[in-house]
């Protein structure tokens, strides 16, 4: 089972508990105005890895990631669904704390075979980093191109499934900084069990270049990253 | 037998060494007291160190102000004891004693090298006293002139080309780390004897090596009763051993002003004493002699003396090392080979100068770091590290096997035992301007020569690249192999010729006395460049590299057609071209004879003067442009390390230490944001 990779980072210290290897993987259903990886959003120049292969990688810095571990992240993991479900096995067969970093926007309660496959993919996951990245579904749809509906209920969906989660909230200034914005964000954290924390993602500029190289236009131009203040803010309502 | 126990040692345990011996580790190992704890002990500055560290800061402002000299000497040559007791403060000044009898007056230090001296001074606006200079040029033959002298025209011709590039011949060596803690623990009088001693046992027939030794111990007889001079112009009595830990630091202290007196040396590191103090610093705070707010003090106060330890240098000088650096390192930490850890609380108070003085590069504090060092400590580096970004690290478990546990590090990765090893500093070679000479034949591809107004030849003409097609890898590792062989000759003899020179116009006397007699040296080379050479070799041989030739038919610049792995990325197909480089030229370095019967080491280093190297360096293939900054020591070429910071680190990890004993640094910045979140 192939697997579309866009690169590996093997010190990842930002996603995820303690120090973790990385897994950007391509393809991406949706499309964030915010986005810091827009190289990430097709299949072009995808490199092509089998899981033996990557775990391999991976086994190299394997003293690295014992109070760490591995995380996919992307683009969209859950868009490789079957590669994925043969990697996590692999990693776990290692004994490798395995992390998701993902949207959840191609989760689709109706698609049963899908939801058999994701309940297959958390027998070996330990962790999802899920973001949501406005709470109004209207808004979501003009952040990042798609309403909100299968993310919602695809947490709701991993809480009912006891899996661990931390909710990731990229914070962007005229978007998603709202206090009304924040407070339904936080009443929707409040009704999931299994959250294990909530991290506050300050939106930032780095990925710019990303756009220049790409020639792709600079959806946020203009809009400027939060302030300290602001930051601590929005960390305070979404405190648990 | 009975020995004589001196009143400094009094409540220690004895041993080897006080049973008539100089042995220093004994005594760290039988008295210390391994420190687990965390650093809530530590205390903040006394009003004192306040006041005194602004009257430094207000001075150093003024100093920058005055164009970055604040005032040198022109006319009285630096001895030990050429000047009279200096001060900052004299009534809040815990520990004593200045280069020169005014704060931030430079020194003039021409043994080095006169024309060094002349124009440091000229170019800061001073001029060098006539008769000085006349000394100097007439009657007394300094480091630089001898070695001119010897010089062979293809030594020199290296030199103009910058193939070998900062080599000591114009300044002082350094590297040579005195054992300091001796005069703390013997007294001078102890040390002296045991050197008249050595040197009686130096009789018979007079052969050049041992009319050698027996001149070199008493110049370091000499330069020990020197040292007991200036210290009483200080009004200390050191010809007896240290009592208390203020005058264990102010002996140590002598002994490194002494050699920083009598020594302009690239590096003037200290050595590794803060366990040796913490046996000083525990016995008086067990019979209350003192607190720990004045304990820290008494650091607090040598460090700020580490801290404005100043040379007069040119401006090349200080282009080269990218600053005015005077490496003043201090080890810390590691692991005892009995396995206690030798971290005291000394070790947390030197570390703490950071917080209490605020950041600063000089003294370079260097942890030794083991898996094993006690968690309290390690959280505690850590956390000064996010917050000062002033220390250094080197692996205490690499180095232990092979030094024991009672060595230091000189300038930035030279491991050396304290007292017991010294070593002969050989700048680099230019690997990767090598593999440009093996292309071309040994001419360079920017350097003219002066007469033809033709590329430069300086080795002589080996068979060059001839043919257009892309490089062929076979034939480009046969000739880079062939002129390695060249350099690895030319760079060994020429150091022979300047470490000769050195002994002879500018020996270290007082550092040298600070040593055994019979002393371990090493003959230090080293490389630079290793990167950008391993990454040209992978695109030869992963890609297509077709050579460009200017007018003149030398290969000047590259085309490149494919792509090709990269150092830095952990993959085994480039790291092992990484490896074979640091091997082979290594082995081509060992084949000579070297000065004093040293044991050739090489180092894999740069922190600074990679740039100046890359200045005179050609388009090279792995697709650098001429002039670019090589990569610093064992670091990957700028941003192709592409898989994060452990595939870069595993790559460098791979470079055997077996092969690169001076050392191999690898230069590593991170915000402290990318190193985590802290909530």
């Amino acid at each position: 089972m192939i697997g579309y990779i866009h690169s590996f980072e093997t010190f990842g210290t930002v996603d995820g508990p303690g120090i973790r290897y990385v897994i950007f993987v391509k393809g991406c259903p949706l499309r964030c105005l915010y986005c810091h990886n827009p190289d990430t959003w097709t299949m072009d120049n995808a490199k092509q890895y089998e899981p033996d292969d990557i775990v391999r990688l991976i086994n190299k810095y394997r003293a690295y990631y014992v109070n760490g571990g591995v995380t996919i992240s992307g683009g969209e993991p859950l868009l490789q669904i079957d590669f994925l479900i043969d990697l996590c096995k692999k990693l776990k067969e290692n004994n490798y704390h395995v992390a998701i970093d993902t949207s959840g926007a191609v989760y689709d309660e109706n698609n049963k075979e899908l939801v058999e496959k994701i309940k297959t993919l958390n027998k070996y996951v330990d962790l999802y980093l899920l973001d949501i990245k406005h709470i109004n579904s209207e808004k979501h749809k003009m952040l990042t191109s798609k309403g909100n509906v299968n993310i919602l209920s695809f947490a709701r969906f991993l809480d009912r499934e006891n899996k661990k989660m931390w909710i990731r909230h990229v914070i962007v200034p005229t978007i998603n900084l709202d206090d009304e914005s924040l407070k339904e964000t936080k009443k929707f954290i409040d009704t999931l069990k299994n959250v294990e924390k909530v991290e506050i993602l300050p939106y930032h500029t780095m990925g710019i270049v990303k756009y220049e190289q790409l020639n792709i236009p600079y959806p946020l131009k203009g809009v400027r990253v939060p302030t300290e203040e602001e930051i601590s803010h929005a960390k305070e309502i979404l405190k648990r | 037998m009975a020995y004589k126990i001196y009143d400094g040692w009094e409540g220690f345990n004895l041993g080897h060494w006080s049973n008539d011996e100089v042995d220093v580790r004994d005594f760290i190992q039988r008295n210390y007291e391994p420190y687990e704890g965390d650093g809530s002990f530590l205390e903040g500055p006394t009003d004192a160190s306040v006041k005194l560290w602004n009257e430094i800061l207000e001075l150093s402002k003024k100093e920058r102000e005055h164009g970055g000299v604040l005032d040198a000497d022109t006319k009285i040559v630096s001895t030990i004891t050429s000047h009279g007791p200096g001060y900052i403060d004299k009534e809040l000044e815990k520990i004593v004693g200045l280069q020169t009898d005014v704060a931030f007056k430079r020194s003039l230090q021409p043994f080095g090298g006169i024309k060094m001296a002349e124009q440091a001074l000229s170019l800061y606006g001073y001029q060098i006293d006539p008769e000085v200079k006349e000394i100097f040029t007439k009657y007394r033959k300094t480091h630089n002139q001898g070695v001119f002298d010897a010089y062979t025209p293809e030594m020199r011709r290296c030199r103009t080309a910058h193939i070998l590039t900062g080599l000591p011949d114009a300044y002082g060596r350094g590297r040579i780390i005195g054992d300091y803690r001796r005069v703390a623990l013997y007294g001078i009088d102890y040390l002296i004897r045991h050197k008249e001693n050595d040197r009686s046992l130096l009789e018979g027939e007079m052969r050049p090596d041992t009319i050698r030794d027996r001149e070199e111990l008493m110049e370091q007889i000499n330069a020990l009763k020197a040292l007991k001079e200036m210290a009483a112009s200080y009004g200390y009595d050191i010809s007896e051993p240290a009592k208390t830990a203020k005058e264990a630091i102010q002996f140590l202290y002598f002994g490194y002003l002494a050699a920083i007196k009598d020594q302009n040396g690239a590096a003037m590191s200290i050595g590794r004493n803060t366990t040796f103090l913490d046996i000083y610093i525990q016995r008086d705070l067990k019979k209350g002699l003192i607190t720990e707010k004045e304990a820290q003090e008494l650091i607090d106060h040598l460090v700020m003396k580490l801290r404005i330890v100043k040379f007069m240098r040119t401006k090349a000088y200080n282009e080269l090392f990218s600053g005015d650096p005077t490496w003043v390192t201090e080890s810390i930490g590691g692991m005892g080979i009995d396995g206690r850890t030798l971290v005291t609380k000394t070790s947390f108070r030197i570390l703490h100068t950071l917080t209490n003085l605020g950041p600063a590069p000089e003294p370079n504090l260097t942890v030794l770091w083991s898996k094993r060092l006690p968690l309290g400590f390690k959280r505690f580096c850590a956390d000064l590290s996010i917050k000062t970004s002033s220390i250094q690290y080197e692996s205490d478990d690499l180095m232990r096997p092979e030094l024991g546990d009672d060595y230091a590090i000189a300038c930035c990765v030279s491991g050396m035992r304290v007292g017991k090893d010294m070593q002969f500093f050989g700048a680099r070679a230019n690997l990767a301007k090598c593999l440009l000479y093996a292309l071309n034949g040994g001419a360079d591809e920017l350097v003219k020569d002066k007469v033809t107004g033709k590329p430069l030849q300086v080795s002589p003409r080996f068979a060059k690249v001839t043919s257009d097609d892309a490089l062929d890898y076979q034939d480009v590792v046969q000739k880079y192999d062939n002129m390695m062989e060249w350099l690895a000759g030319v760079y060994v003899n020429a150091l022979n010729v300047i470490h000769y020179m050195h002994d002879k116009y500018s020996y270290e006397a007082v550092e040298m006395a600070l040593h055994d007699s019979k002393v371990r040296r090493f003959f230090a080379t080293g490389i630079a460049g290793l990167s950008c050479a391993v990454d040209s070799l992978s695109a030869i041989k992963y890609a297509k590299v077709y050579p460009i030739r200017n007018e003149e038919g030398l290969i000047t610049d590259f085309r490149t057609e494919g792509d090709f792995p990269k150092y830095g990325n952990n993959d085994d197909r480039v790291d092992e071209i990484a490896v074979w480089l640091v091997k082979t030229f290594m082995n081509k370095i060992k084949k000579h004879y070297t000065y004093r019967e040293s044991i050739p080491t090489m180092s894999i280093l740069t922190i600074t003067s990679n740039v100046v190297y890359g200045k005179n360096t050609g388009n090279t293939p792995d697709g650098r442009r001429a002039g670019e900054a090589l990569a610093p020591g064992a670091n990957p070429m700028h941003g192709r390390d592409s898989n994060g910071a452990l595939a870069s680190l595993e790559s460098v990890a791979k470079l055997p230490y077996d092969y690169a004993r001076d050392g191999i640094s690898n230069t590593f910045s991170i915000t402290p944001n990318s190193l985590g979140k802290d909530d």
